[in-house]
């Protein structure tokens, strides 16, 4: 049987309940929200003078009312140290949202921590230290103290490179401008550490260089965009999961006024469904590629929008890069960047030699390329563009990411009404830091310099690499015997004082050992190796700025406390300063101290001005920013009149492309011939193994399930991660629905539960992404491109049968997504 | 699949039915009182018991249109022809179900194939073999089934419902 969580009613939020300004910190999209508090023993009536709504409680509400919220929008939480009743529901006058909720955001309420109602008791609470054989807690002085101290001892002026840092760059969750500038200014500005990584990928890099070095922002207009166009163009991407009120709220008006849909992806996803089911399947393409045929397609596309002549001629003159090459390839630059003409030659490929590539029919590609780029009535045709995971995270991202860019600036639709071409986007953005540019290009790999033993100290900044990382199997082992040789020396030396404590530390790591600081808000899988764990706390938690996939800069206030002595992660970063800054001093390093100065922040909103405020004109202000609302300011602000910030709709309206720095603001081509698989071991792992793994994320599970794996809604539908095969796979290999198989390769191993999908092809397959109980990581091998960029997707492995479902996953249904109605 | 069109049809009347007496045991209604005189209410709602239908009247998924615990909260009294948890009858496959979107409130569809409701809105799926559970969709519970019990005569009675229903803030309306 379903979980049901049994609640008959809820408390009603009385008429003078405090109400907050609340951006869901999950996904890129950013949806609006209100947060309502109230004291524990008030509560408000049906009378519509005792309510929030103003409305008589005592009727049924209609679909859509906003006079209604879920027992998923309800908790208990602490308020200045206080009891009070949270509902967290979303906002109608959001123009993000427009008062939807997604399965993600419609639980931010249960997803915090209560010790009332119980929920998230998971979230840490105080700082704990590796000693008498675990996690003893112990105060935020005597952790950082220990930090400081062995940390001290493994840095130097000019040398960091033995301070490895993995370190989150996103908005949104617990990121955001304050946290990025908090981490950054510390590891940028205060030291220059090379040696690092990002949350989601074992470099410190972007994920998407070819469009930056071509000129071109990856977020480069907005939401209302879908609403404007003639055609959506979408790759790589499954927006109504995983950007779910984007494509509910924006795509869907758009197509429903008519728009046209072109999706490329090896899997048939409910998006797909949804589109068909809005618009007709006529109105629907969907090319099926090859896993990772990506750009053979697109340049063929190019190709042919070419040489029907739908190209922006004035376009390509006035903005873009004139000549033959601008950028020659190299180290840096995985393809030579250019003139149109130049990419015209460099990327020609006829429509017949993508069909056999992609394994599409050249006439649905011939298809497409006129959806996207035939003019209508002799005027530029409307599309957007937008792609995500799909291929960002799949074969030779720089070449793919900019023959895509390539038709967008071909066809003049980037900077203009109902164009774009841009990234969906995965946590907001909130990136605010000193320059990386001392990290180098290509950046250093850092899983696999953990793998090679080198580094002896690594802080941890809401990072699992467990979980998500590629080629996660020997990275466990190696991480675990690497820390565990500390842990044992720290056992060994129980009882001794800090000094000798140090000593025997740093002996350890000097053998080949490392000590492991970990921050996060609950105690991670990679956590589990850590000698110190701190404990951060989270949106709303905190007041914090993050922007959306469309720039749309908000303000989430501060609605109650963090669990116990847990502080946001910016000011963690300037207690580490404090603490080294201190600690060296002490040593007779005040040179090197001196770098760790600036850093006395009282709150949040210090490192805010210190950071964002400083760097951006000094415009934007907590309290500006609080009086738009949820509606918030699109980046970049450029003014405050009458009382209100300026932004900016979309980039580039004025056709000058500006983000690869170039003084004459002309956006480039990408000159990226197809070159096959271009990761190293993906071809030989094709060649031997039976099924795709393909993979990525669903619906109701947010990121690696960090929450979601303590929220019983959630753990009752999928116990752990499931892999959708066809049936006819699933015959063969002897498979009943909800059976644990054993996915396994050349580089690892991971467990699944077997979900048929009737429109699966046959040997592939695609496996949820992220999984605390079933890594698919574990599978991945260790190839990347040349800019150290992850290629998750392109995965092969055979699979067996180990168990009969569990009891948990016979519980579960195994029915096809798909509605029809 | 072209019957649930009728079922929705029903149902629509539901959603504008608008107020008729609502049915139901309301909650009792104190007048203040000088000195301050404590309220007095249950910890949980009290469901009235309501006759929704008779076993000969059902066939195998043709879900017929109930209201429960009142006229304004839409509902499906479904026989699946398989014996299911929490399924009442000699054959224990008598189901019933809101219909009621438990994202957005839009009206659910039946769709015989699988045995789901559908929703026109946003897409999600719910199955009526499995306690009401989202298949994939965007709601933040699985659908609110109405607990059934059947008597000598055949008669069905609901009696209670196992999640809030949309709409609502209270499954049994209060004044």
């Amino acid at each position: 049987m379903a979980y049901k969580r049994r609640i008959d009613r809820l408390p009603i939020i009385p008429a003078d309940a405090k109400e907050h300004n609340v951006t869901c910190h999950y996904c890129i999209v950013g949806c609006g929200y209100k947060a309502y508090t109230w004291p524990l023993n008030k509560q408000g009536g049906t009378d519509p003078g005792q309510n929030k709504f103003g409305v008589d409680l005592s009727q049924q509400q209609q679909a859509l009312t906003p006079n209604w919220y879920a027992p998923s929008m309800y908790n208990v939480v602490k308020q200045d140290g206080r009891d009070v009743h949270l509902v967290i529901k979303p906002d109608a006058d959001c123009v993000v949202n427009g008062g939807l909720g997604s399965i993600r955001g419609a639980r931010i309420a249960e997803n915090r921590r209560s010790d009332i109602t119980g929920s998230q008791q998971q979230r840490l609470t105080e700082p704990m230290v590796w000693r008498y054989g675990t996690w003893q807690p112990t105060s935020w002085d005597d952790a950082l103290d220990l930090v400081a101290r062995v940390t001290a001892r493994v840095i130097d002026k000019d040398n960091e490179n033995d301070l490895l840092v993995s370190m989150f760059d996103h908005g949104g969750s617990a990121g955001g401008y304050e946290n990025t500038w908090g981490t950054g200014k510390l590891y940028f500005g205060a030291m220059k550490v090379k040696n690092c990584r990002i949350h989601n990928r074992p470099a410190y890099n972007s994920e998407v260089h070819s469009t930056r070095d071509m000129g071109v922002g990856e977020l480069n207009y907005a939401y209302e965009d879908y609403g404007l166009t003639d055609t959506l163009f979408l790759i790589g991407a499954n927006p109504i999961e995983t950007q779910t009120n984007l494509f509910l709220n924006h795509m869907l008006p758009g197509i429903q006024n008519g728009a046209r849909v072109v999706v490329v992806d090896p899997r048939r996803t409910v998006t797909i469904n949804a589109c068909e089911e809005a618009a007709g399947k006529d109105k629907v393409l969907h090319l099926q590629i090859a896993s990772g045929s990506d750009l053979a397609l697109f340049n063929a596309l190019f190709t042919e929008i070419v040489a029907q002549g739908w190209v922006d001629s004035d376009f390509i003159k006035a903005s873009t890069f004139q000549g033959d090459i601008a950028v020659p390839e190299d180290s840096a630059h995985p393809a030579a960047l250019g003139s149109f003409e130049a990419a015209v030659a460099a990327c020609h490929l006829s429509l017949d030699d993508a069909a056999a590539i992609c394994g599409v029919a050249a006439a649905d590609i011939a298809k497409a390329a006129a959806w996207i780029a035939e003019p209508k009535g002799g005027a530029r045709r409307k599309c957007v563009t937008a792609y995500e995971k799909g291929i960002i995270w799949g074969n030779d991202n720089y070449r793919t990411i900019g023959a895509l860019v390539n038709i967008g600036l071909a066809t003049g639709n980037i900077g203009r009404e109902g164009g774009g071409v841009c990234r969906l986007g995965g946590h907001q953005e909130g990136y605010m830091r000193p320059s990386d540019a001392h990290v180098g290009r290509p950046a250093p790999y850092l899983d696999q310099l953990i793998i090679a033993g080198q580094g002896k100290v690594h802080h941890i900044w809401a990072n699992d690499h467990y979980k998500t990382t590629l080629n996660a199997a020997e990275f466990k082992r190696t991480y675990a015997r690497r820390t565990n040789m500390v842990k044992e020396a720290m056992d060994a030396r129980a009882g001794a004082t800090r000094e000798e404590m140090v000593d025997a530390i740093v002996s350890a790591i000097n053998a080949g050992g490392l000590f492991s600081v970990d921050v996060d808000i609950i105690h991670t899988q990679i956590g589990q190796a850590a000698h110190v764990i701190l404990p951060a706390v989270e949106s709303g938690e905190m007041n914090l700025t993050s922007m959306n996939g469309e720039r749309r800069m908000r303000l989430v206030e501060k609605y109650m406390d963090g669990p116990g002595a847990s502080k946001p992660d910016c000011m963690i970063a300037a207690a580490i300063a404090q603490n080294l800054e201190r600690v060296l001093r002490e040593e007779g390093r005040n040179d090197y101290a001196d770098q760790f100065k600036g850093f006395d922040w009282a709150s949040e909103e210090d490192a805010f001005m210190d950071g964002y405020h400083a760097n951006t004109g000094q415009i934007v202000t907590y309290d500006r920013l609080r009086a738009m609302g949820n509606n918030g300011v699109q980046e970049p602000v450029t003014g405050f009149e009458d009382g209100k910030l300026v932004g900016t709709k979309r980039l580039y309206a004025d056709g000058k492309f500006d983000r690869h720095g170039r003084d004459d603001k002309l956006a480039l081509f990408c000159l990226g011939t197809w070159r096959g698989l271009q990761a190293p071991g993906k071809e030989q792992q094709r060649a031997n193994h039976r099924f795709l793994i393909n993979n990525g994320r669903a619906n109701m599970n947010w990121q690696n399930w960090f929450l979601d794996q303590k929220n019983d809604f959630v753990m009752d539908r999928f116990p752990v991660p499931f892999i959708q095969i066809h049936p006819d796979d699933m015959a063969s290999l002897g498979l009943k629905p909800g059976d644990m198989v054993e996915v396994y390769n050349d580089v690892g191993a991971t467990q699944a539960l077997a979900y048929p999908e009737p429109t699966a092809r046959a040997n592939e397959t695609f496996m949820i992404f992220g999984a605390p109980s079933g890594t698919q990581g574990n599978v991945v091998n260790a190839g990347v491109n040349e800019l150290i960029l992850p290629n998750y997707k392109q995965t092969w492995a055979n699979i067996r049968k180990i168990s009969d479902a569990t009891p948990a996953a016979q519980r579960v249904s195994y029915k096809s997504w798909e509605v029809e109605l | 699949m072209k019957c649930n069109r009728l079922v929705d049809a029903g149902r629509r009347q539901f959603l504008r039915g608008g107020v008729l007496g609502v049915a139901g045991v309301a909650a009792a209604s104190v007048l203040p009182a000088a000195p301050a005189k404590a309220e007095i209410a249950l910890a949980r709602v009290a469901y009235p018991s309501n006759r929704v239908g008779n076993l000969k009247d059902l066939k195998v998924d043709e879900p017929v249109d109930i209201a429960y615990p009142d006229d304004n909260s839409p509902g499906i009294l479904l026989k699946l022809g398989k014996p299911v948890e929490g399924g009442v009858g000699p054959d224990g496959d008598v189901v019933a179900y809101s219909v009621l979107c438990p994202h957005k409130g839009f009206p659910l569809s039946y769709h015989a194939a699988d045995k789901t409701l559908n929703c026109p809105g946003h897409y999600s799926r719910f199955d009526t073999e499995n306690g009401g559970q989202q298949v994939w969709g965007h709601a933040t519970q699985n659908l609110t089934q109405f607990e059934l019990r059947v008597d000598d005569a055949g008669d069905i009675f609901a009696e209670g419902a196992d999640e809030l229903i949309y709409g609502r803030l209270s499954n049994v309306l209060q004044a």
